[in-house]
């Protein structure tokens, strides 16, 4: 855990709706002034985290505090924070001044402070002259601001904002971040910012804490986050980039793609699988000589913009996204070099799929909720709990939910440069991981069949 | 003790329980009982012997089976007169044919007995017989704008762009209608004829003020039994009805998936 | 052309058929005449005599327990509907979906039924029937409506602003009072003038709990006042008041749905 000047402290946070964990075992901490953005994919748990925070649900177990008090228990109304909603939430029945005022009327202060108050707030949100405008005809953006408006009013210690720029349009979007970021850094109090838009966060942030699956993935500057990601699921969130399997040789050495390349990286051991995670800028185009460590072929260039965007095939059929100031044209040969500096090596999360089993008889074993044929086992009694292990390439994904063993849910997929590395939650609720070179795509349905001989059982 | 009750309030879904108490009591409960009447005797002792009495009373089938006939007859009465109407409405302006709808709704906010006593009235001042044609248009009147509303519904909201396709694909304007528009406004159809069928099915009253006493319905039976104490036969006739309804609903239920039916 | 001359005809000749019975009522209601069809010249006696109370005093209890039944059920129904739907919006899909379920079937039900099944209630739990049977009667039937005219405000409601009240520092009761309820009011208001309509137009299920002890409604009066043969002359005028009122609040429930559309 980092430093802890804070003002939010979450700890061992877990949310449950029925079975499934929404949230995870969550720790982090929240510095005083800090801009924090929550970042992840849709539905995976940073609204929860947020609401947990603001009081509108409460969590399964774990501690919240706010300031250094437990506001676990707390209701909503009277914790020192308020949220900006992700549609506003503005009371359509009163008028801007009176959306605004709501908070400080409930806290009975004179009408003239109020009123005070509300003229700064406007300003602050730049909608002088608003005041007795009816919410229904403003603008989303003019809403927007008068969320905003209606939440800092009330001097909250922690200002809490659930995606608040996701119905605005790009433009409107960009200007908004402009003006949140110059608004925390007036009013000097802490943000707590959920977002699913990695730009948003990179722009906004002073640091971000990556989700996904109700667990935290990584709580870092946006700088490290981009340049550094920890895993595979960080690095494809955040930014295009190539991810590969990779071996690490030795220290400052790692193979990929066919190829040793020089890297910054050491203590991984020597000959232990990898990812290696190459951002699309930092691969450098040149024409094809024999110095050139990866060749290949264009396989596609787009122009998008400032750069051009290609999807290059080198001779081994690993495919590397590219960006360059220039285009090459489709079909031509080019030469690929990336500096050792820009080579990111992270650990493997895991080599093959782990599973918790019991043992039926000697050619059955049970796992994920289904009995499954094996090769014959040795050594174990039947009806032994024991450790299941299956290889990502010998899981295989059926079309026909029934021609597999168990079915599930495609939740996540990783493009590694010659395959796909899915992630498929099955029915049983737990995640099994599958190489394929077949296209799936996000929320497939899928059947799940593993072949007898690939089944290895484990003596727990 | 107030913190109890401050608790159990603040849980907005609680607030849901005293009105499930209540329909449980008013709901549930006596239609439980209808049942159980239907198939107990005068001591309370579980007997079929109501709806034998039934079955074997001539009397009460005929009035039964005629019900039924007079429902039928009304509600294809209704669906004629008021398909057309509910067609041309939905093709008017809107703002136009929302006034005519309210018009058409209007006499549904009158005690139906005035509305009969109208009907009557209208008849002794044209000087016309009242009996079974009487009957028919007493019902019609009454009952026709619950037919005319949900088809009015379903054509209303009907995509305009469909009807375009099928000109566009090369239907003339009668393919345009029996190809398009008629299958489509198919669930305002059903739950037309549901919402006219079911009251004409177990009206009670109407028919006698219409007949000068001379047609019995059904459901003026049912109300006859229960009124001369019969509660278990009575119960049981009641049942047979419910039937008839449940039956009527399950045969709509399958075309009609919305809330078309509401009047107003 | 002719085509919509025709479909507009067609339209009017049908209105013609459903206002003529009430046409007739409402003019001879301008008429001395005690049989209807036989006009005798333009006389407003039978308005100023159905005002003086110069007709039968069960017509004029009847009036008046009418509008008491439906002033009481109305209000209780709108109370008891409102805490519903908003229990009801709170609860889980399935138990929500059981609730509308139950909630619809007065609605569905054939009135005939409802009637003899509340009926059957009272007599076996030994409640004599009379004025408040009758209430409860007309809240079992009127609350379905006033749950379903509020419910819609619920869920268009941004489900957030709830929690931005507690946000901004409301208790959930003054949430509730300064939040949830002005969004929800216009079907209160609404649930509230169909449930007296309702009420006051109901029969079937009246004649089923008012018992025997003489009371009476409007329907009932009515309905025994055709029995035996004749129709009271005032109930024309009276007819038609009640015709030109239930048009006026017809009138002023669109204008409300109309504001609340437009916003």
């Amino acid at each position: 855990m980092q430093k802890c000047d804070s003002i939010i402290e979450i700890k061992h946070v877990s949310k449950y709706f029925g079975e499934k964990a929404v949230l995870d075992d969550v720790n982090m901490c929240i510095s005083k002034g800090e801009f924090v953005t929550i970042l992840g994919p849709s539905g995976r748990g940073k609204t929860t985290l947020l609401r947990l925070i603001a009081g509108f649900q409460s969590a399964t177990s774990g501690e919240i505090t706010i300031a250094g008090r437990d506001i676990t228990q707390t209701p909503p109304h009277k914790r020192p924070v308020n949220t900006v909603f992700q549609k506003y939430a503005l009371f359509p029945h009163l008028n801007v001044f009176d959306n605004i005022a709501f908070g400080l009327k409930l806290k009975k202060l004179p009408s003239s402070l109020i009123e005070q108050k509300m003229k700064h707030a406007l300003k602050m949100v730049g909608m002088t002259g608003y005041e007795y405008r009816d919410v229904d005809s403003l603008s989303g953006g003019q809403q927007q601001r008068v969320a905003i408006a209606r939440a800092i009013v009330n001097e909250p210690e922690v200002l809490l904002l659930d995606e608040p720029l996701a119905a605005l349009d790009l433009k409107m979007r960009k200007d908004m971040q402009m003006e949140l970021k110059e608004m925390h850094r007036s009013l000097g109090i802490t943000f707590v910012y959920v977002t699913h838009d990695q730009e948003e966060a990179l722009t906004l942030s002073d640091t971000i804490v990556v989700m996904s699956e109700g667990k935290i993935q990584q709580i870092s500057t946006p700088i490290d986050i981009y340049n550094e990601p920890v895993n595979s699921f960080v690095a494809d969130f955040i930014g295009e980039s190539n991810i590969l399997n990779g071996m690490m040789i030795k220290d400052r050495e790692v193979s990929f793609a066919g190829h040793c390349f020089e890297c910054v990286d050491t203590g991984f051991g020597e000959m232990s699988p990898v990812d290696v995670v190459i951002r699309p800028e930092d691969i450098i185009l040149f024409d094809p000589n024999e110095n050139a460590p990866l060749t290949g072929q264009v396989a596609s260039c787009v122009f998008k913009g400032v750069h051009y965007e290609m999807a290059i095939v080198n001779n081994g059929g690993y495919e590397f996204l590219v960006q360059n100031y220039h285009s090459y044209e489709v079909g031509s040969q080019v030469g690929m070099m990336i500096k050792p500096t820009e080579i990111h090596v992270m650990k493997k999360e895991r080599m093959y799929n782990t599973l918790e089993g019991k043992l039926i008889d000697a050619t059955h074993v049970e796992f994920l909720g289904t009995q499954f044929a094996c090769s014959e086992v040795t050594g174990i009694e039947p009806g032994a709990e024991v450790w299941v292990e299956v290889d990502f390439h010998n899981v295989i994904l059926e079309d026909n939910e029934e021609d597999g063993d168990l079915t599930g849910e495609v939740t996540f997929i990783l493009y590694k440069g010659n395959h796909y590395h899915l992630t498929v939650w099955t029915d049983w609720d737990e995640n099994i991981f599958v190489d394929t070179h077949d296209v799936w795509d996000d929320g497939d349905r899928v059947g799940i069949t593993i072949p007898a001989e690939y089944i290895r059982v484990i003596k727990k | 003790m107030n913190t109890q009750i401050a608790t159990f309030l603040s849980k907005r879904r609680n607030w849901a329980i005293p009105y499930t108490v209540f329909m449980f009591v008013f709901v549930v409960m006596p239609l439980v009982l209808i049942f159980w009447y239907g198939f107990t005797d005068a001591d309370g002792t579980l007997t079929l012997a109501n709806f034998k009495k039934f079955v074997t009373s001539s009397e009460a089938v005929n009035t039964f089976v005629y019900s039924i006939g007079i429902a039928v007859i009304t509600t294809l009465v209704c669906l004629l007169l008021g398909y057309p109407a509910a067609y041309i409405l939905s093709r008017a302006d809107l703002n136009a044919s929302r006034t005519m709808v309210v018009l058409f709704i209007l006499p549904m906010w009158i005690n139906i007995l005035i509305r009969t006593l109208a009907t009557v009235a209208l008849f002794d001042f044209l000087n016309l017989p009242l009996g079974e044609g009487a009957l028919i248009f007493g019902m019609v009147y009454n009952f026709l704008p619950f037919m005319i509303y949900p088809i009015y519904n379903t054509l209303q909201k009907m995509d305009t762009n469909l009807i375009e396709a099928a000109q566009d694909l090369g239907a003339n304007p009668f393919q345009v209608f029996t190809k398009t528009i008629f299958p489509l406004s198919v669930p305002g159809i059903t739950s037309g004829v549901v919402m006219v069928f079911m009251p004409t099915v177990s009206t009670f009253a109407i028919a006698e003020l219409l007949t000068i006493n001379n047609i019995k319905l059904f459901g003026t039976t049912v109300q006859e039994s229960i009124n001369n104490g019969m509660w278990n036969y009575g119960a049981a006739l009641s049942l047979i009805m419910l039937l008839l309804i449940g039956v009527t609903i399950l045969f709509s239920s399958d075309s009609n998936n919305s809330n078309e039916g509401g009047v107003l | 052309m002719m085509k919509k001359i025709f479909a507009q005809a067609y339209l009017w000749l049908l209105l013609a058929l459903l206002y003529a019975p009430i046409l007739i009522i409402m003019i001879f209601s301008f008429t001395e005449s005690k049989v209807l069809g036989n006009w005798t010249g333009f006389s407003t006696k039978l308005y100023t005599s159905l005002f003086a109370g110069e007709v039968q005093c069960s017509l004029i209890s009847a009036i008046w327990n009418t509008f008491a039944i439906a002033t009481i059920a109305a209000s209780v129904s709108t109370i008891l509907g409102s805490i519903a739907a908003i229990g009801i919006y709170n609860l889980k899909v399935r138990a929500r979906q059981v609730m509308l379920f139950s909630n619809a079937i007065p609605m569905v039900n054939a009135d005939i039924i409802t009637g003899v099944s509340l009926f059957l209630l009272f007599v076996s739990l030994g409640v004599s029937q009379g004025f408040t049977t009758v209430v409860l009667a007309h809240i079992t039937f009127c609350t379905p409506y006033v749950v379903l005219s509020i419910m819609p405000r619920l869920q268009r409601m941004n489900r957030n602003i709830y929690e931005a009240a507690l946000d901004l520092g409301a208790t959930p009761f003054q949430a509730l009072r300064k939040v949830i309820l002005p969004e929800i009011r216009p079907g209160m208001i609404s649930g509230f003038i169909l449930a007296f309509t309702l009420s006051i137009d109901d029969f079937a299920i009246t004649i089923f709990t008012i018992g025997n002890e003489g009371l009476e409604t409007l329907s009932t009066f009515i309905y025994a006042d055709a029995r035996k043969g004749g129709l009271t002359p005032e109930l024309r005028p009276l007819s038609t008041i009640i015709f030109v009122t239930v048009l006026l609040l017809l009138v002023i429930i669109n204008r409300c749905a109309e504001k609340a559309a437009k916003k």
